[in-house]
C-alpha cells in the first residue's frame, strides 16, 4: 500500500494549483457567472494541455492516468474554476476509445482546442439530452441516442439553461445535423465507461469543493466570536466540522482508489467510480451546508464566497441523477442488472 | 499510489483465514457467545503455537516482526468472524506501553509472559463517575513504604474476572490539577483486596465492575513516574483509538446480500431486484468501503512511521457509526423477521441483524466515544479551539 503521490503528480498538482490561484480567484469565478465560463482561463488551460493530457499517446495525447486527472479535478474544485475540464477530457477519451473514422476525425480539433467537445452523461429522451454539461459554451456534444453514439453540433441545437450552480449547461436537441460516431453494444459500453470516468473525475472535483468549503468554515469559526469565545470552541460546531473532515478524507481516498483501480483492478473500477461519486457528493453537500450555516447571517449574503461552494457542489453532482439513482448504479455494477 | 496491502499481507490473510476455518469451531463460537467472554484460553494457546499472539512485535520479543499492513490484514479476518481476541488485544496493548515506558525489570517480567500467552492484562481506566473524562479518576493510591495501597472502583473492566493484572489509572495527588496527580500501576489481580463483579451488556458480552479495597501493589509495578500517569494514558488512548469496524460491516453486508438473493417479496420478486433494496445495500457497501479505506490509511501511516493522531480517530468514528447505521437500516429493511434473536432457530441469517443492532451500540462508546473522537479530530487535526 502506498498513498503518496509521485513527484510528477506533485508537480502536476502544483502547476494547476498555481494557475487556478492566478486565473480562478473568487472575483473571476463571480465575474464568470451566470454562464460559468471564463474564456481567458480556458485559453491558459489549453496552453497547459488540459484536454490533450487526458488522451493516450497513440491518439495524439499525453497519456495521463485517471488518477492524474482526478488530482487536477480536485484542484479545479477547490477554486470552482469556471471551465469545462472534466467534460472535455472525458469526451476526448471517449472519441479515442470509439476509434471509428468519424470519431478520429473529431478528435484532432478537440485536442488542438479548435473545437470544444463535451459529453452528455444522460441518454436522450424524446430527442432532447437534458442539462448537458458545458453545452452552453462548447461546439459539439457526444450524445447517446438509442443504440448510437452521435456527435451533435451545438450551434442552433441548444437551449442554455439558467441553473443553481451557474454552470454552462444546455438542453440539446439531437436532429438531422448529428454525425453517427459508432453504434451497437460496444459503442454503448464505451459511452457507459466514459460516464464512469466522468463520475470519477467529478468525484475528484467534489472532494476539492468540499475540502475548500471546510477550510473556509474552519477559518471563520476560529475568528468569529460569540458569547466571548470563538464559536469553533462550541461542540455543536466543531463536531460537525470533524464529521465533514472525516467524510472528505474518506471521499478522497475512495476517489483515488477508484482512479487507481481503472488500471490496477478493472473489474471493480466501475463500481468504485459510482461509489466515489455518490460519497463525494454527500461529503461536499454536507461540508458546504455546514460551513455556510456556521457563517450565520453572513453565510446567507452573496458577498461571502461560501455560497459559491454550496451551489456548485449541488449542481455538479445532480446534473447526472438524483443520489438514489447513483446508488442503484453502484448496485448494477455490484450485483448485475436487476431482473424481474 | 497503490491500494493493495501487498503480497505479504495477502499471504498472511490467507493463512489467517485457513486457521480460522479450522480453529474457530461452531462449539467455540457458541461458548464465547454463551459466556460473553471474548477470551478463550485454548484458542489463545493455538494462536501462540502459530506465533500469532503479537505478529507485529519484533522477533527478539517473541513476535514475528510483521509490518502494520500485514497485521491489518490479519486483524480484518479475525474481526470479520468475531474471533475471541479482546483479552489478547488489551494484554498486547499494555505490553506495548511497558515496552515504551517501562523499566528493564518490568519489561523482562511482563513482555515474555504476555507474548507467551501466559497472562491476561485488562484495562482499569473508567470509573462510575469518570468515563470520557477519564482524567477525573478518583481511585486512590497512597504510598506505604515500598508499596502502594489502592482504594476505589473501576467500570467496564472487561475480562477482569479472568485476568492476571489490571493496568490501573489511579489518583496519587488529589491537590494537583486533575491531569497532574495521576499514576499508572500494573496491579496483580490475585489478591484479597480486589473483587470483580459481573456486568452484562446488550450484546451479550460480559464485563465487570472491579472493586479495590486496600489492594496492594509494589512500587516496582508503577508504570511511569509518580503523578506522571497522564503521559502513559496518552500513549494508551492513542493505541486504543486505532482500528475500527469495517470488517464487522462487511460481514453484516454479506448476510444481507445473501438474504436479498434468497428471499422474495409478496409479489414473488427477488429482493435483490427491488430498487429500494439495491440502493440501500449499495449505500452500505459504499460506507463499508470508506470505513476500510480510513482504517487502512491509519495502518499505512503507522507503517510509514507516522502516528495517525487524527486519522486513527477518524477511522474509529466513521467505521463504528457506519456499522450502527447499517444495523438500523437493515433491521428496517428486513422488517419484523429481523427481530428474531441471534441463536433462535427461526432467525434470519442466524440473527445477524439482531446481533448487530446490539453489538454496534458498544462500538461507538468503548475505546473512546464518538464525541471524544470528534473532539480529538476537531482540536488536534483541524486546530479548532478547545471548549471553555
Amino acid at each position: 500500500m502506498d498513498l503518496r503521490l509521485s513527484a510528477e503528480q506533485e508537480q502536476l498538482v502544483d502547476a494547476f494549483a498555481s494557475l487556478f490561484a492566478k486565473e480562478s480567484s473568487a472575483e473571476r469565478v463571480r465575474a464568470a457567472e451566470p454562464d460559468g465560463f471564463d474564456r481567458a482561463l480556458w485559453a491558459h488551460l489549453l496552453e497547459l494541455g488540459v484536454v490533450a493530457m487526458a488522451v493516450d499517446e497513440p491518439a495524439g495525447g499525453w497519456g495521463a492516468s485517471l488518477l492524474d486527472l482526478a488530482l487536477v479535478a480536485e484542484q479545479q474544485g477547490r477554486c470552482l474554476a469556471p471551465a469545462p475540464i472534466v467534460e472535455t477530457q472525458v469526451a476526448a477519451r471517449l472519441l479515442a476509445a470509439l476509434g471509428t473514422p468519424e470519431a478520429l476525425t473529431a478528435i484532432g480539433p478537440a485536442l488542438a482546442g479548435e473545437r470544444m467537445v463535451t459529453l452528455a452523461v444522460r441518454p436522450v429522451r424524446e430527442r432532447v439530452a437534458g442539462l448537458v454539461p458545458a453545452a452552453a459554451v462548447a461546439d459539439d456534444a457526444v450524445v447517446v441516442a438509442g443504440d448510437r453514439v452521435v456527435l451533435v453540433p451545438l450551434e442552433g441545437n441548444r437551449t442554455a439553461v439558467q441553473n443553481l450552480g451557474a454552470l454552462p449547461v444546455a438542453d440539446v436537441t439531437v436532429g438531422s445535423g448529428a454525425t453517427v460516431l459508432a453504434s451497437g453494444p460496444s459503442a454503448l459500453a464505451a459511452h457507459s465507461a466514459a460516464v464512469d470516468e466522468w463520475m470519477l473525475l467529478t468525484a475528484g472535483a467534489l472532494v476539492g469543493v468540499g475540502a475548500r468549503a471546510l477550510e473556509i468554515g474552519i477559518d471563520y469559526v476560529k475568528e468569529r466570536k460569540a458569547f466571548g469565545v470563538p464559536i469553533g470552541s462550541f461542540q455543536a460546531i466543531s463536531h460537525r466540522l470533524a464529521d465533514s473532515a472525516t467524510a472528505i478524507d474518506g471521499a478522497r481516498l475512495l476517489a483515488w482508489e477508484a482512479a487507481w483501480a481503472a488500471d490496477a483492478d478493472p473489474d471493480r473500477a466501475p463500481e468504485l467510480a459510482a461509489m466515489a461519486f455518490a460519497f463525494a457528493y454527500e461529503a461536499a453537500r454536507d461540508s458546504t451546508y455546514r460551513s455556510l450555516h456556521f457563517h450565520g447571517g453572513y453565510g446567507f449574503m452573496l458577498e461571502y464566497d461560501i455560497q459559491l461552494y454550496y451551489r456548485r457542489a449541488r449542481a455538479w453532482a445532480n446534473l447526472f441523477a438524483e443520489p438514489g439513482a447513483v446508488y442503484r448504479r453502484v448496485a448494477d455494477r455490484r450485483y448485475g442488472a436487476a431482473g424481474g | 499510489m497503490d491500494f493493495r496491502l501487498g503480497e505479504k499481507s495477502d499471504a498472511f490473510r490467507a493463512e489467517a483465514r485457513a486457521f480460522l476455518d479450522r480453529e474457530l469451531t461452531p462449539e467455540l463460537v457458541e461458548r464465547v457467545y454463551r459466556s460473553g467472554v471474548a477470551h478463550d484460553a485454548a484458542f489463545t494457546r493455538k494462536l501462540h503455537e502459530r506465533g500469532w499472539l503479537a505478529p507485529g512485535w519484533p522477533v527478539e520479543w517473541g513476535g514475528q516482526g510483521r509490518d502494520p499492513l500485514e497485521v491489518m490484514a490479519f486483524s480484518e479476518e479475525f474481526g470479520k468472524v468475531h474471533a475471541p481476541m479482546y483479552g489478547i488485544g488489551t494484554t498486547m496493548m499494555v505490553a506495548g506501553i511497558i515496552q515504551l515506558i517501562g523499566t528493564a525489570q518490568q519489561k523482562r517480567a511482563i513482555i515474555p509472559r504476555a507474548l507467551g500467552g501466559e497472562i491476561v492484562i485488562v484495562l482499569g481506566f473508567s470509573e462510575p463517575e469518570a468515563g470520557s473524562d477519564v482524567a477525573a479518576a478518583q481511585t486512590r493510591a497512597v504510598r506505604d513504604g515500598d508499596e502502594w495501597v489502592i482504594n476505589g472502583q473501576k467500570m467496564f473492566t472487561t475480562n477482569g474476572h479472568v485476568a492476571d493484572y489490571v493496568f490501573l489509572l489511579t489518583r496519587t495527588n488529589p491537590d494537583a490539577p486533575k491531569h497532574k496527580g495521576l499514576t499508572m500501576f500494573l496491579v496483580p489481580m490475585d489478591q484479597p483486596g480486589i473483587e470483580a463483579q459481573a456486568v452484562f451488556t446488550l450484546s451479550g458480552e460480559r464485563t465487570n465492575i472491579t472493586y479495590y479495597t486496600d489492594a496492594r501493589v509494589s512500587d516496582d509495578w508503577r508504570i511511569g513516574d509518580v503523578d506522571g500517569g497522564w503521559s502513559a494514558m496518552t500513549v494508551s488512548l492513542q493505541l486504543e483509538h486505532q482500528g475500527g469496524f469495517a470488517s464487522q460491516s462487511e460481514a453484516l453486508l454479506d448476510h444481507l446480500e445473501a438474504w436479498a438473493r434468497r428471499t422474495t417479496d409478496e409479489w414473488g420478486r427477488a429482493r435483490i431486484d427491488d430498487p429500494d433494496v439495491r440502493g440501500r445495500l449499495a449505500r452500505a457497501a459504499t460506507e463499508t468501503e470508506v470505513a476500510r479505506l480510513l482504517q487502512r490509511r491509519a495502518a499505512w501511516m503507522a507503517h510509514e512511521g507516522v502516528t495517525p493522531e487524527g486519522e486513527g480517530p477518524m477511522a474509529k468514528l466513521f467505521s463504528s457509526e457506519a456499522l450502527e447505521r447499517q444495523a438500523q437500516d437493515f433491521a428496517e429493511l428486513v422488517g419484523p423477521d429481523a427481530l428474531r434473536s441471534y441463536g433462535d432457530p427461526t432467525a434470519v441469517e442466524g440473527g445477524a441483524i439482531e446481533h448487530a443492532l446490539r453489538f454496534s451500540l458498544g462500538t461507538t462508546i468503548y475505546g473512546g466515544t464518538s464525541e471524544i473522537q470528534r473532539t480529538i479530530v476537531a482540536q488536534r487535526h483541524l486546530g479548532l479551539p478547545r471548549a471553555q
